[in-house]
């Protein structure tokens, strides 16, 4: 077991690399775009005069490595900064955006996880009958869809006028918890309508693989069921790719969201982040893009411990 | 007690100045400065959540000082960027009211039942601007073939969607104090933009406009309306399409013509000395005109109604004939509600949302 804690020490500090030189690409990024967080803010009511005043008080008239490696020290000491635009606390802000975002992202992953395995599975195990082409169909067709047309389709049936639930998910801070489900429900619905196809044509792709080995065949040839086979001797076998297209889908749910956040209304971290960026607030829009980096290092790490332990040749090596 | 306030000069609109929103009544320091930041005010609520960018929530403060107000126990404010997810959500009786709605589909709106659309007419304008000091809007005569070359009943008709008022090349609404009734509206005219195509001595014209949607809501519409009107009068008009990001900073006032809009200011005075007097920051169109600078500070502090309305008639025609910027519109402040809601018979037009004062004006109907 100990090279497996070894792995996931150099992936760690692998990750903490990954995250210093995305920053950076950030920081510069953001610094191509024209105008500056005090000519945003000001807008059309700018004066050169004002503006000027405003960047040196936010310190914005230094070099651009000087405030760079400024906002890396604090960050490294744990202070993520202020925001330039209302003066909170960045970990504040982004503290409870990232609260909903993970809220929705497990509640859409609660849904279609399992519905996606047990579709793959079923597919593999009904392949090419009715109900295989029926489930890829209208899994490839949902995933075609834009996201907002997805949204906008499910608020057309389920919400409007005498519609079951709400079309806005925006609630007061901490709503209990069957509202929330009940609030967030499209939202996620969407997501998982969007997220399916990939998670399920995996499994169903790397189950049917495993099925011409010699081994499932000697299975098949004792007389054993084919549920049991592909969820007894092929599942296993199969749970490295279906592991990593998991941790990808996942890792979209919490970074990719922006749209569906803004058709249902609904506070997360994909629109504080295109908020940021429109007004050049550096602070928040570095601390956001830390936490979607952080989020795919950590899920990506997560993804190749499972799969490394799903597999015994790997676990007990000699 | 009583508040003095010395001016430096004569302001006969001085008590217009004190309504803007900017001046808020705020607790003194120790070191008697202000904490801008302070979420103690005088106004009707107390602010009991605010998350910027996402919701607001207030509660009513039974001590305001206007007896008898607000009408609300609390308001819930929040911010929907989508106009489909806004009008959703008052379609659907989330939200009892919205302060904008889309232009596009607002007609859709009016017929869903029980939702009332709620247009007022008031300051806010569109406006295109050009540098008065570049080549070749230096020449007055080159600004009016513009102005005549555009189409402004076309505009209102297509892209306010009929929720506004024909502009005359002057800040001045209809419905404000001093607004010239006597000039005559400037109509579509490509034999007259022609005309003075000639006077400057040319017999068609090659200029690029700069726009982004940032400038108002259907700019980029706006100009290609413009082009096609302006092609019968022998100007071949060439819409540059602008980001929309960094708008304000890199295309407005530094190109030579682009677009923009204005809140608007409550009285003349106000609005000319912020844009249109000789050398302030937002003198959008770079314009210096002698005689128009002398009235202004003659009128300012003239207490004479009369001799006033003659001065500010003045100002509206020198800007309309000689100014630098074509406003084609008045666009009209549109908002909807429930019909659970309940207004005064007038709503201000100085700002949207009854002037912003809607949550101590209006009432929820038993």
């Amino acid at each position: 077991m100990s090279h497996i804690w070894k792995m996931i020490g150099q992936r760690l500090a692998l990750g903490v690399l990954t995250l210093i030189i995305v920053s950076l690409l950030i920081f510069m990024a953001t610094e191509l775009l024209p105008g500056d967080f005090a000519q945003e803010i000001l807008g059309q009511s700018a004066t050169p005069e004002t503006v000027a005043a405003l960047r040196e008080q936010l310190g914005l008239d230094q070099p651009m490595h000087i405030r760079y490696f400024g906002w890396l020290a604090d960050v490294l000491r744990g202070d993520l900064g202020e925001s330039l635009a209302n003066g909170n606390a960045v970990s504040d802000l982004i503290g409870r955006r990232l609260g909903n975002t993970l809220a929705l992202a497990l509640y859409a992953a609660a849904i279609a996880v399992p519905l996606s395995l047990a579709l793959g599975i079923l597919a593999a195990l009904f392949r090419n009958s009715f109900f295989d082409r029926f489930a890829n169909a209208s899994a490839l067709t949902s995933i075609s869809f834009p996201e907002f047309f997805v949204a906008y389709i499910l608020i057309f049936l389920l919400a409007g006028a005498g519609g079951v639930f709400p079309s806005m998910a925006n609630f007061r801070a901490d709503p209990a918890f069957s509202e929330f489900l009940y609030r967030a429900f499209l939202p996620a619905l969407t997501l998982t309508l969007v997220v399916t196809a990939h998670m399920m044509r995996m499994t169903r792709a790397a189950i049917i693989n495993l099925l011409a080995s010699p081994y499932i065949e000697m299975a098949r040839l004792k007389g054993m069921a084919p549920m049991r086979i592909i969820v007894k001797h092929a599942l296993p076998n199969a749970l490295a790719p279906i592991i990593n297209v998991i941790a990808l889908n996942l890792a979209y749910l919490i970074t990719g969201v922006v749209v569906v956040e803004v058709v249902f209304v609904y506070p997360g971290l994909g629109q504080l982040m295109v908020d940021s960026v429109a007004a050049r607030d550096m602070p928040v829009v570095q601390g956001v893009a830390l936490v979607f980096a952080g989020a795919y290092v950590l899920l990506n790490l997560t993804a190749d411990v499972l799969a490394t332990l799903s597999n015994p040749r790997l676990v007990h090596r000699r | 007690m009583n508040v003095i306030f010395t001016l430096a000069a004569g302001n006969a609109d001085f008590p217009f100045v004190m309504s803007d929103y900017h001046l808020p009544i705020l607790p003194a320091q120790a070191d008697g400065t202000i904490d801008p930041a302070t979420m103690d005010g005088c106004g009707p609520f107390k602010i009991d959540n605010l998350e910027f960018g996402v919701r607001a929530d207030y509660t009513r403060h039974d001590g305001y000082w206007k007896p008898g107000l607000p009408y609300f126990d609390g308001i819930e404010q929040i911010v929907i960027f989508d106009d489909a997810a806004r009008q959703n959500a008052l379609i659907s009786g989330e939200v009892d009211y919205i302060g904008t709605a889309d232009l596009n589909t607002v007609h859709l709106l009016e017929r869903a039942p029980g939702i009332n659309v709620l247009s007022v007419t008031g300051t806010q304008h569109y406006g295109l601007p050009m540098d008065t000091r570049a080549a070749p809007f230096d020449d007055v005569n080159i600004r009016q073939a513009l102005k005549f070359a555009i189409n402004r009943q076309q505009l209102v008709d297509t892209i306010l969607n009929g929720y506004g008022s024909l502009g005359n090349d002057h800040p001045i609404g209809p419905s404000q104090r001093f607004y010239n009734t006597e000039l005559p509206q400037r109509e579509y005219d490509p034999d007259q933009a022609q005309f003075y195509l000639r006077e400057a001595g040319l017999e068609s014209l090659d200029v690029d406009i700069h726009l982004a949607d940032a400038a108002f809501a259907g700019a980029m519409d706006t100009g290609v309306l413009f082009a096609e009107s302006a092609a019968a009068g022998g100007i071949n008009l060439n819409v540059v399409r602008e980001p929309n990001d960094g708008y304000w900073s890199n295309v407005w006032m530094q190109k030579p013509f682009a677009g923009t809009y204005w809140g608007g200011r409550p009285t003349a005075d106000w609005m000319f000395a912020t844009a249109y007097a000789e050398g302030v920051p937002w003198n959008e169109t770079y314009w210096s005109h002698e005689r128009f600078n002398e009235i202004l500070l003659q009128a300012r502090s003239e207490l004479n109604e009369d001799l006033r309305r003659d001065m500010y008639f003045e100002m509206q025609e020198i800007v309309a004939n000689e100014g630098g910027i074509i406003i084609p519109m008045f666009a009209s402040y549109v908002g909807a509600y429930s019909d659970s809601l309940g207004h005064p018979d007038v709503v201000a037009g100085n700002w949207r949302n009854d002037g912003h004062r809607l949550g101590e004006r209006w009432w929820f109907n038993a």
